[in-house]
């Protein structure tokens, strides 16, 4: 950080800045020394951030509307989709954002993987991201429970009933869960309570995301630390913020796309039926988000076994700085990591698909593999690809290939190349 | 380079129009939410059966959440009420105006100080008396004593026959 005096230039701002110095906050903000070379893979924290804001905004307006009352909620649903002004608008930003959403942050954990963002000095930041990204999964389950169509009453059933895996206690837990037998009423309106605050709990996890970040800075895409300020940063303003700027209004296109042409197209037909204690949908999926760790839940046979496995794929990535042990951070100076990195980019996409298939046949046999693959990428190939890979020349500084004459020149380039993927 | 700088705040200028309509784009379906809702307005009118009020008698029906009174006058009320001199009333309207058919007196039961519901039949006019800080009201819903600024007001109404009033 660059750790210059700042001093407000007028007398009144002087004053406010010497009693709350909000005014050296926001100087230390636009004055941020960043890398110079970061692509536009970077862009995605302040999409995330638009992301939250837009979730919490809507959900506000939601929640003037919403009924959270087992006899009432799913009318009220319809309420706002027919009769509130601008009430379907509103509840499309708000569904089609949670998906948004989580597009951006596996777009943001990848990049993380791709550049070894997760490694020393940044291990705090990242487990602070891992723990957002689990507040955003329960978030995301909770407020699909609300509308109280088919979907969200068996999603919650099963979600729930995960916990009477638990030896002992699970059955007890689930009952505490629910507040009685099954889902119901007090399932409801709990589930309502917890969906409200969870997203000011992230928010607050991120402005410790992004404090922890500014202790050591942004990693870059060739991963070296940096001098900062130097010819290799560029500050904050204008620069980052109006690449960040334009990369956001081509994610709210997409992201309008969505919410203006095909509204319902990543949502399930049957959370438009309203919640039957008595039927179960033939098909029950959860959101499209979900669906990996869905795979790996249902592909290991035992139900205990099923859940440990399906929460340690997700907590496994906490440990993640400490099991590549690797010292060179991006992949571009990796060449057997770069391969596996793509390789778990497939398997997780072939698990988001099996996920969504029945579990069954074919599809049972492709989600098993998938899913040993899972782990074996994490516990096998990158602890040990840190002692056998063979890394190619990290320059010195961001400036050195071009201005130096390095040999690392063509490591640079296949940066670009990956860009263009 | 003057020309320069004068095509960089045309490119600034317009930017910033640009997203102050977008900005307002988005910004307007969150406040216009809160306005009354389709289902709100679809009760904005009401009718009511009239044919069972003896003279003398008040109803009060719920509009647009709020109460109307309406009163079938006897001969004195109506007599009272059209006698009084504009010069005496602190808000001067005529009872012909305000009650077309003068039997039938529509009115809405809202003090017009604080929004209180005045009581039938009290206060010094043998109108309305508002319990919440003391105002009279006559025979004609018109303030006479009291903190209230106006006369009690008269909803739009007509007679959809003789016995169905339909309100809004």
């Amino acid at each position: 950080m660059s750790e210059h005096e700042y001093t407000p230039k007028s007398k009144v701002g002087k004053w406010f800045n010497d009693r709350l110095p909000l005014l050296t906050l926001a100087n230390h903000l636009t004055d941020y020394p960043t890398p110079k070379n970061l692509n536009y893979w970077w862009t995605f924290g302040g999409i995330l951030t638009f992301c939250l804001i837009t979730q919490i905004v809507t959900g506000l307006v939601l929640a003037m509307h919403y009924i959270a009352h087992a006899d009432m909620a799913f009318q009220s649903v319809e309420h706002i989709m027919r009769d509130v002004n601008y009430g379907w608008l509103i509840r499309y930003i708000h569904a089609n954002g949670a998906s948004m959403f989580f597009l951006a942050v596996y777009i943001h954990i990848f990049r993380s993987l791709f550049y070894g963002s997760y490694k020393s000095p940044r291990e705090i930041i990242w487990i602070i991201g891992i723990i957002i990204y689990l507040l955003m999964m329960a978030a995301a389950f909770l407020g699909y429970v609300l509308p109280w169509g088919q979907m969200s009453f068996w999603g919650a059933t099963v979600i729930t009933n995960l916990f009477s895996a638990i030896p002992l206690v699970g059955e007890g837990i689930v009952t505490w869960l629910w507040g009685g037998y099954s889902v119901d009423n007090p399932t409801l309106t709990r589930f309502f309570t917890l969906h409200y605050l969870i997203p000011f709990l992230i928010l607050g996890l991120v402005v410790l995301h992004i404090w922890a970040l500014h202790v050591p800075g942004n990693n870059n895409p060739i991963g070296i630390d940096i001098k900062k300020p130097s010819k290799d940063t560029v500050p904050f303003h204008p620069y980052i913020v109006i690449k960040d700027g334009f990369a956001l209004l081509m994610f709210m296109i997409v992201f309008a796309f969505f919410v203006f042409y095909t509204p319902n197209i990543l949502g399930h037909a049957d959370n438009y039926i309203e919640a039957n204690p008595l039927v179960t949908p033939a098909h029950i999926v959860p959101e499209w988000y979900l669906l990996p760790f869905y795979a790996i839940l249902r592909s290991v046979p035992d139900k205990l076994l099923g859940v440990i496995a399906m929460l340690s794929a997700i907590l496994i990535l906490a440990a993640l700085p400490w099991l590549d042990t690797s010292k060179i951070r991006s992949a571009v100076f990796r060449p057997l990591y770069k391969q596996f990195y793509w390789i778990l980019v497939a398997d997780v996409l072939i698990l988001g698909y099996v996920g969504a298939m029945p579990a069954e046949g074919i599809y049972l046999l492709i989600a098993r593999i998938a899913t040993a693959y899972y782990f074996l990428h994490f516990l096998v190939i990158l602890p040990v690809l840190g002692f056998k890979e063979r890394t190619t020349p990290v320059p010195l500084s961001i400036t050195e290939p071009i201005l130096g004459g390095s040999p690392n020149l063509a490591a640079v380039k296949k940066k670009d190349s990956f860009k263009d993927q | 380079m003057e020309k320069k700088t004068k095509r960089r705040d045309f490119l600034f200028t317009a930017t910033y129009a640009v997203g102050a309509v977008g900005a307002g784009a988005v910004i307007w379906p969150m406040i216009d939410q809160m306005n009354p809702d389709a289902s709100v307005k679809a009760l904005a009118s009401t009718e009511v059966d009239v044919s069972a009020i003896n003279p003398g008698k008040t109803i009060t029906v719920l509009w647009r959440g709020k109460p109307v009174f309406i009163r079938r006058r006897t001969s004195e009320e109506i007599a009272e009420a059209r006698s009084v001199k504009l010069e005496d009333l602190k808000h001067p309207e005529k009872d012909e105006d305000r009650a077309k058919n003068p039997e039938w007196l529509v009115m809405l039961g809202v003090c017009t100080h604080l929004g209180c519901v005045p009581l039938d039949q009290k206060g010094d006019y043998n109108g309305w008396f508002c319990p919440c800080h003391g105002s009279h009201y006559d025979t004609s819903g018109r303030i006479r004593k009291g903190p209230a600024p106006t006369n009690m007001e008269i909803p739009e109404y007509k007679f959809v026959d003789a016995n169905i009033i339909k309100i809004g």
